[in-house]
């Protein structure tokens, strides 16, 4: 199963996707990170940017990554009560 | 109301000051996560799923007009432009940026307000009835002796390190609208022999992963020591609370496994030596307090009849507003459970809106109830039309108080970090599917939380809710027969869980069969629960 790394910016808690070579907003653009995920927490961690630094399991499909869990697609994409916010990670609805 | 005194602004200005360093230091990255991260929370900012969160203190839910301006004005210049009330009468934003946290905090302290003590082992924000010196039935205002705690209890240095959160609610009336039963500590103001005002002291009450009913532990405290015997029963919890195990740590395990008579024992031996030392103030310090609690003066001559022959207007009247204790006056609820809405929230356009109608209706006071709804608690009747009016066109009329759409919902996994399941969703097709039949079920109260904390007082709801993970999907169960009021109970689950379309389904079953067993249109669904038992329900949702 691929893993996605993910945390939160420590300035605005914002909650960013580990892309290859930087951190993004948007879920599409994450990279797998698979078995490399445990070494880039520890290269990460002691930098102290990046809060609650995670590996989350996601599904590919055709419109990009589907995380496994309800909470970390709430977390994709934002309140699923407040679709106004939603980032462009997957549909709301399908939450 | 309340202002502060030069003590009460220097304390919540220092704080800025030095919150202001901790969070430059953060940044600069002098100082750890690690090492901030109690430092955030000691200041109501938690990290939640999507941005930081900041709870705010607002002391016994009461605010003035310039207060709930100013918590428009944070929705707007730092937040998304909404804010969530809380089951703890506090407001809290949910987009929150920790870089612009000290011009927040600063902002809210012009205002003579903080969020410290939002968050910790410590004593939180002192909750009270949101109709506190409007109320017919109350003996006295509550509000000083809470203030009196709050002051005491702020930045207490022997009680910032509890073994776990600690929950204080004070009510001056035998009808409990603060859910006194469910606090570690409850306060009620009572009379004694002679007609003088004293305290009632419940202890041990809670939600969460054991909830409990509180015990009376005295009947009768006088007023002028009941700072010593708080910091009686506090010495006896900090002592032997147990810090070992997160669950077992409040209070209610404490006096559940000593026993309400032993506990009560150990406090009154504790009070005795406590009580010479002389930590309780003098009088004239608990009347300095009260003075800024003096009853607003109100015409009694007011109007009592009112034009009602606007149908929707009149159906308003008879559900959201209480008698007051001045005749001409009403107390108002402002309900913020629009079917389909978020309950509990409210845009910075409704806040501004609110505190203007407060300033000029309301003698400059609002108040936030423990269900999410706001207050206006001092009104002329011949004022309440153009109210409701301008209340309708904000969307903030709804006719529901205390009835099936008037929903408590916690922010859920929605928002919350350690959330299990979506609250909000559930609450709002609850309200949209029940709204149309909720005239018909009378007062019928709905809580959902979305995991075991309970922020959403499922156990205290006539019908709660329960978010739960199975396996990573969100699942529902429903519990039946709780009450937070006087006539305090704990909700039981009736049986196994549903998702997210299946308890709605289950609800409108329980609510179904409730109709056919009434005894009368009288007859709350929580009395017919009490009278016929969960069997019927059971059969209904489940056979
Ligand atoms: S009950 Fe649970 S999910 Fe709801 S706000 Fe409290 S901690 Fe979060």
């Amino acid at each position: 199963m691929p893993r996605l790394l993910t945390g939160n910016r420590v300035e605005t808690g914002d909650v960013i996707w580990w892309t290859g070579d930087g951190w993004s907003l948007h879920l599409k653009d994450a990279i797998a990170v698979d078995d490399s995920g445990e070494a880039l927490i520890a290269q990460f961690s002691p930098q102290e940017r990046i809060n609650d630094l995670a590996l989350i399991d996601a599904d590919p499909s055709d419109a990009g990554w589907r995380p496994r869990t309800t909470r970390e697609r709430v977390r994709a994409v934002g309140p699923s009560v407040r679709p106004d916010f939603a980032l462009p990670s997957i549909p709301v609805e399908s939450i | 109301m309340y202002r502060y005194d030069e003590f009460d602004q220097a304390i919540v200005d220092a704080r800025v000051a030095e919150f202001r360093d901790q969070v430059a230091r953060r940044l600069n990255n002098e100082i750890s996560e690690e090492a901030f991260k109690p430092l955030r929370l000691m200041n109501g900012i938690y990290l939640q799923l999507h941005a930081y969160m900041l709870r705010v203190a607002i002391p016994y839910g009461t605010l003035d007009s310039r207060q709930l301006h100013m918590l428009a004005h944070i929705a707007r210049r730092y937040d998304r432009g909404y804010g969530h009330f809380t089951t703890r009468q506090n407001i809290q934003y949910n987009w929150m940026k920790l870089e612009e946290m000290p011009d927040l905090l600063a902002d809210l302290a012009s205002v003579e307000m903080h969020a410290f003590q939002t968050s910790g082992n410590c004593i939180r924000n002192i909750s009270s009835d949101q109709f506190a010196a409007a109320a017919a039935d109350e003996i006295a205002d509550p509000r000083p002796y809470a203030e009196l705690l709050r002051q005491w209890s702020t930045l207490h240095p022997e009680f910032s390190f509890l073994p776990r959160k600690f929950k204080i609610a004070v009510t001056g009336s035998t009808i409990d609208r603060a859910a006194i039963q469910l606090h570690d500590i409850g306060l009620e103001l009572v009379h004694g022999a002679e007609g003088e005002i004293g305290l009632k002291v419940l202890v041990g009450g809670g939600m969460g992963r054991t909830p409990l009913l509180a015990h009376v532990i005295r009947e009768f405290l006088p007023v002028a020591d009941y700072l010593s015997y708080m910091e009686a029963i506090l010495r006896v919890y900090n002592r032997h609370g147990r810090r070992d195990n997160i669950y077992k740590a409040r209070i209610k395990i404490l006096v559940n496994d000593l026993g309400p008579a032993e506990f009560a024992r150990q406090v009154e031996e504790e009070w005795a030596a406590l009580k010479p030392l002389g930590l309780d103030p003098p009088p004239s310090e608990l009347a300095r307090i009260a003075a800024h609690f003096q009853p607003p003066v109100l015409d009694a001559d007011a109007p009592v009849e009112i034009d009602l022959s606007n149908p929707e207007f009149a159906n308003w009247v008879a559900v959201n507003t209480h008698p007051h204790k001045v005749p001409g006056h009403a107390i108002v609820t402002i309900s913020l459970k629009a079917p389909g809405e978020i309950p509990g929230d409210a845009s910075a356009d409704q806040m501004d809106l609110i505190a203007d109608l407060a300033k000029a209706h309301a003698q400059d006071e609002i108040r936030v109830t423990h269900a999410q709804n706001l207050v206006l608690p001092h009104v002329r009747r011949d004022a309440l039309f153009t109210i409701w009016q301008a209340l309708k066109g904000a969307g903030l009329a709804t006719a529901n108080l205390d009835r099936a759409s008037d929903i408590i919902s916690c922010p859920g996994l929605d928002y919350c970090t350690l959330a299990n399941a979506r609250s909000i969703p559930i609450a709002q097709k609850l309200a949209v599917r029940l709204a149309p039949q909720e005239a018909d079920l009378g007062e019928l109260k709905i809580k959902i939380s979305g995991c075991i904390n309970g922020c959403g007082h499922h156990h205290a709801g006539h019908i709660g809710i329960l978010g739960v993970d199975r396996k990573g999907e969100e699942n529902y169960q429903l519990l039946l027969g709780g009450s937070g009021a006087e006539d305090a109970s704990l909700a039981k689950i009736l049986g196994p869980g549903f998702d997210e379309n299946g308890i709605v389904t289950a609800v409108e079953k329980v609510i179904g069969r409730y109709q056919s067993l009434r005894s009368g249109p009288g007859e709350r669904f929580l009395d017919t629960y009490r009278r016929v038992g969960a069997e019927p329900f059971k059969e209904a949702v489940y056979g």
